[in-house]
Order: structure tokens, then sequence, then C-alpha cells
């Protein structure tokens, strides 16, 4: 079918992409690389010299990252936990008949496109504000201390905001998914005598699966670089209690102008994210295969 | 195929779904709606919900004191501008790997996937350095540069699983009657690829207008788009929420409404084709 005139036309249309996209993983990450094994802050210019592996030893013995590390899984597996559990309610919930149904559908996706700056700088001082936000207000009325969210629990707070921002995404997936499950199969299973909790887990949830997979290959790809909602809420603090591995190097990159120090944090959460892609990738091939 | 349930249970459905709605667009309702009230009126406790003077007064002091038109220009020319150039660059590519796929179709594919899963601040230093050095810092061309190359694998993977489902026959059949293949793409296969090529175009809108990592490290004054803009607010001074508001649901209100119209191909889109 393809002859071999297209078949070089075809090469030649695919190289462009594919050599941009070869440069853009090659070029900087080599950079980084190098950079991470040079003793190198913009502050001291001229001042460059190879320093081997100090400054991995330097990052991985840092308690800060410990603490970054931690926060990052946390905020992973908090916000999957949530999106995940919560838009399999959702979904199922908005699969069923309802009036209005249009509607509700379009309340429930819009956070997810609001923009991660505007999303957090809202929920710190409009909800989350000890003594201005709506939060504050509702513990007052019923008779509570106000509490201080972003001071006292940032880690969790951060989870909050960034949940609701993904909530829609795992809900429009997974109600996708549900739609596209057979009704007469649900109504088989119903007239064979099946309750709603076995058709849920025999029938439902095994349909859901490589949505559900789906979901959570993508997020976690997003949620490992979680930025602008800490940069905006807690800048990473108190101290480092809300600091993840992203918002590290940046500190280290763009705050201490430490190049050296940052680039080898950068190849460790290369490293890391490459850790968890390779648990997903074999996790998800198998869903995505069967 | 359509299941009759009591008007009593649709009734409940529907009670229990709209509340649910509602708490979770709650935070966008408050923010349009605080975007109107003065900063007094904004803090007030109790809360007020509707009744209050309603004033425009916001979008105007946000205009004169921050120049917002500026920042929310360079949203539009960052935004379209990697759109369209990842676009220029991604329907020859997804073309070819589509009509003309070979054995390593599929691996190329899977390795333009793998790129997205690089965390960007693996790379954040060395292209804080280059720009500097290459004077492309808090300019809107090194933005447009730094977000085509971050959305070109998803805008080569939807294309590429819309143009999938153009039947090769058409081709084939515009082929035998002689057309060339400059004809084949002009008048048999941009028509029926356009509306693939429009929902990618809208979803890659949306995600270059809320990319908040590249835009906040690279840019400051001069370039810098709304996520950037909208975080100088992160330290307050005075009483701001109700300009914080303004300045919110102008920074949202138009990719909110591109996103409703697009509901369908952002599940396409985000899911690379998995999930349709």
């Amino acid at each position: 079918m393809a002859t071999l005139h297209t078949r070089s036309a075809a090469r030649l249309m695919i190289a462009p992409s594919v050599l941009l996209l070869l440069a853009w993983m090659i070029v900087p990450l080599a950079l980084t690389i190098y950079f991470s094994l040079l003793r190198y802050n913009l502050l001291m210019p001229g001042m460059e010299e190879f320093a081997g592996l100090t400054n991995y030893t330097y990052f991985l013995t840092d308690p800060a990252f410990f603490q970054a590390i931690f926060n990052t899984l946390a905020i992973v597996i908090g916000v999957l936990f949530i999106t995940v559990v919560g838009g399999i309610a959702l979904a199922l919930l908005l699969d069923q008949q309802m009036f209005g149904q249009g509607i509700v559908r379009i309340l429930v996706i819009a956070p997810f496109l609001i923009m991660p700056t505007v999303a957090a700088l809202v929920w710190k001082n409009m909800f989350m504000n000890p003594v201005n936000g709506l939060f504050a207000w509702l513990a007052k009325l019923v008779g509570l201390q106000p509490f201080d969210f972003l001071a006292n629990a940032p880690l969790f707070s951060i989870i909050l905001i960034v949940a609701w921002q993904w909530l829609p995404f795992a809900t429009l997936i997974l109600l996708t998914a549900l739609q596209s499950l057979d009704e007469e199969q649900k109504e088989a299973a119903q007239m064979d005598g099946a309750g709603a909790w076995s058709r849920f887990v025999y029938l439902v949830l095994p349909h859901l699966s490589r949505a559900i997979t789906v979901v959570i290959l993508i997020q976690t790809i997003f949620l490992l670089s979680v930025f602008a909602e800490i940069l905006v809420t807690t800048n990473g603090g108190p101290g480092t209690q809300s600091t993840n591995l992203t918002f590290l190097v940046y500190a280290q990159a763009l705050l201490q102008f430490d190049v050296g120090g940052a680039s080898a944090g950068g190849i460790i959460a290369v490293i890391l994210a490459n850790i968890v892609a390779f648990f997903l990738m074999r996790m998800i091939g198998k869903t995505l295969e069967a | 195929m359509a299941r009759n349930v009591s008007t009593q249970r649709k009734l409940l459905t529907t009670v229990v779904a709209w509340t649910i709605a509602i708490l979770i667009f709650f935070p966008i309702l408050w923010t349009f709606l605080t975007s109107f009230k003065t900063e007094a009126q904004a803090i007030a406790s109790p809360p007020v919900f509707l009744f209050f003077d309603w004033t425009t007064e916001n979008y105007f002091e946000v205009q004169s004191r921050s120049d917002y038109f500026k920042h929310f220009m360079n949203s539009v020319v960052v935004s379209f501008g990697s759109t369209l150039l990842g676009l220029v660059i991604a329907i020859p590519s997804a073309w070819a790997m589509a009509f003309a796929p070979t054995k390593r179709t599929k691996d190329v594919l899977m390795w333009m996937l793998s790129t997205k899963m690089m965390p960007p601040v693996g790379v954040l230093v060395p292209m804080y350095l280059i720009f500097r050095n290459t004077g492309l810092l808090d300019t809107r061309t090194g933005l447009v540069i730094v977000l085509t190359l971050i959305n070109l694998p998803i805008i080569i993977w939807m294309l590429y699983t819309y143009f999938k489902e153009i039947p090769g026959e058409i081709l084939e059949a515009a082929r035998m009657d002689g057309a060339s293949l400059a004809k084949e793409i002009v008048y048999v296969l941009t028509p029926m690829a356009i509306p693939g090529i429009a929902s990618t175009l809208l979803l890659n809108i949306i995600l270059a207008w809320n990319e908040a990592f590249w835009t906040l490290n690279l840019s400051a004054a001069k370039a810098a788009p709304l996520t950037a803009f909208i975080a100088s607010y992160s330290s307050p001074e005075g009483l701001f929420y109700a300009k914080l508001s303004a300045a919110s649901t102008m920074a949202i209100a138009p990719i909110l409404i591109l996103g409703w119209f697009s509901q369908k191909q952002l599940v396409r889109g985000l899911t690379f084709g998995a999930v349709k």
C-alpha cells in the first residue's frame, strides 16, 4: 500500500517532531547531569569547578530532602485516594437519571479548568484564612476556634486544594467509561438477582479498571510535579513542612542560586519519576492489554 | 435502553447531585460574587451572599493598578502561539503515522508519551540558564517555545487518534484518481480532519493557558501571563479579596467557557485517546 515515495515522505514529516522532542529530552537533561557534578553558584561566577558527587551527598543527607520525598509521595497518594474514590462515587451518581444533568456536569467539571494559581489563592484567602475565610466563619458559627489551615496543616491543605482541582478530571473520565457499559448487561445482572453492591463489585468496577488505571497514570505524572499551589500558598513552609521535591529544587536554584545542588536534586527527581513510571507502566500494561 | 426509574428516585438523585455539584462549584461562584463587592463587604462577617451593592469598580481598579490587559494579552499570545506552532509541527507527523504506519510507529508514539514523564524540575536549571544567556528569559517567544515543546506529545497523540478514524480507503481513492500528495492533504484529508484538529486546538489552548510551572519560572514583569500575574497576589497588601476575585474571574472566565464547549474532547485528549 505505502509506496517507497510515500514512505520517505512520511519519514520527512515525522522528522521535525522527533528531532525537536529528542533535543528537548537530551540537551537540557545532559546539561543538568553536567551541572550536577560541578560546584557552581550563580552568585560566584567564574568559580565553577568539578566537584564529583559532592552535590549528591549534600542533597541526599539534607534533612529537607527526606521531608521533600515524603511530602511528594504524600501529595501523590493523598490526592489519588481522594480523587479516585470520590471520582467513582461522583461518576456513579452522575450516571443516574436526573433533572438538569448537563448543568450538573458543567458545574462539576469547572474546577479542572481553573489555573492553579487562581485555585490556590482563592482557597488560601477566601476559605482557609483563619480570620476572614469562610471556614473560619463556619467554625465560629458552630462554636469552634477557627483553624489556621495553612499554618497548622499545610500539607493537608495543599492536598485538599490539589484534590479539588483533579476530582473533576477523575470524575469525567470515569463517567465516560461508565457510559460505555452495556445497559443490557446491567439489566441481566439485575434480573439474575444481583444486588446493587455485587453489581458494582463484579460488573461496574472491572469495567472501570482501565479508566481507573489511566486516571492514576496521568494524575501521577502531574502530581509528582505540583508546584504553583505550593508557591502561592505556603512557599514550602512553615519550615519545609510543605516542600515537595519540585519545590525544593526550585528553591535551591532560583532562591539560593546553587546551580550544582539544584541540578543534583533535579536528577534525583528524574530518577524518582522513572521509578514510579516503571511500576505504573507495568501495572498499566497489564490492564491496558486486557 | 431507557430504563424507567420512579419519579421519586429521580427527584432524590437530582437533589443529591445538585447539592454536591454546587458545593464543588462553590469556590468559583464565591470568587465571582466577591469580585462585585466592595473590599469591606468581601470580608464581612457573616458573609453576604447576594444582597450587597453590586459594583464593577474592582475590575477597573485591577486594570488601572496593574495593567491587567497586558498580562491577558501575554496569555493569549503564549497559549495561541504555542498551540498553533505545535499544530504546524504535529499535523504532518500525526498524518504520516496514521496513514503510513511502519513497524516502529507504535514505539515512536510511546516514546513521545514517555517524554511527558520527565519531571519539569529535572531540566529547570539548564532551561533557566539557556534562557538567561540567550535573552529569552521573560519574553513571549521563550514561553511559546517551551510550551510548544511540553505540549507537542499531547498534540501528536490527539491528532493521531483522530486521523486514525479517517478511513484510509478514501485517500486511496483520491490517489487512484490521480491526486498528488499535496492535493490529497488539502482537498481530502483536511476537511475530514478539521473537527479533530479543532478539538486538539481547544484542549491545548486550555492546557497552555493554565500551565503554571514554566510560566512562573521563566517570566517576570514583562512577559508574565495571567498565571504568573495572579501569583503576584500571594503577598497581599491591605484589603484585596475583591480585587483578587476580579482578577481571578477575568483570568478563568475565557477558559471556563472554552472548556465547557469541549468537555468530550477533554477526556480524549487528556487520556491520549485511551478513554473515549
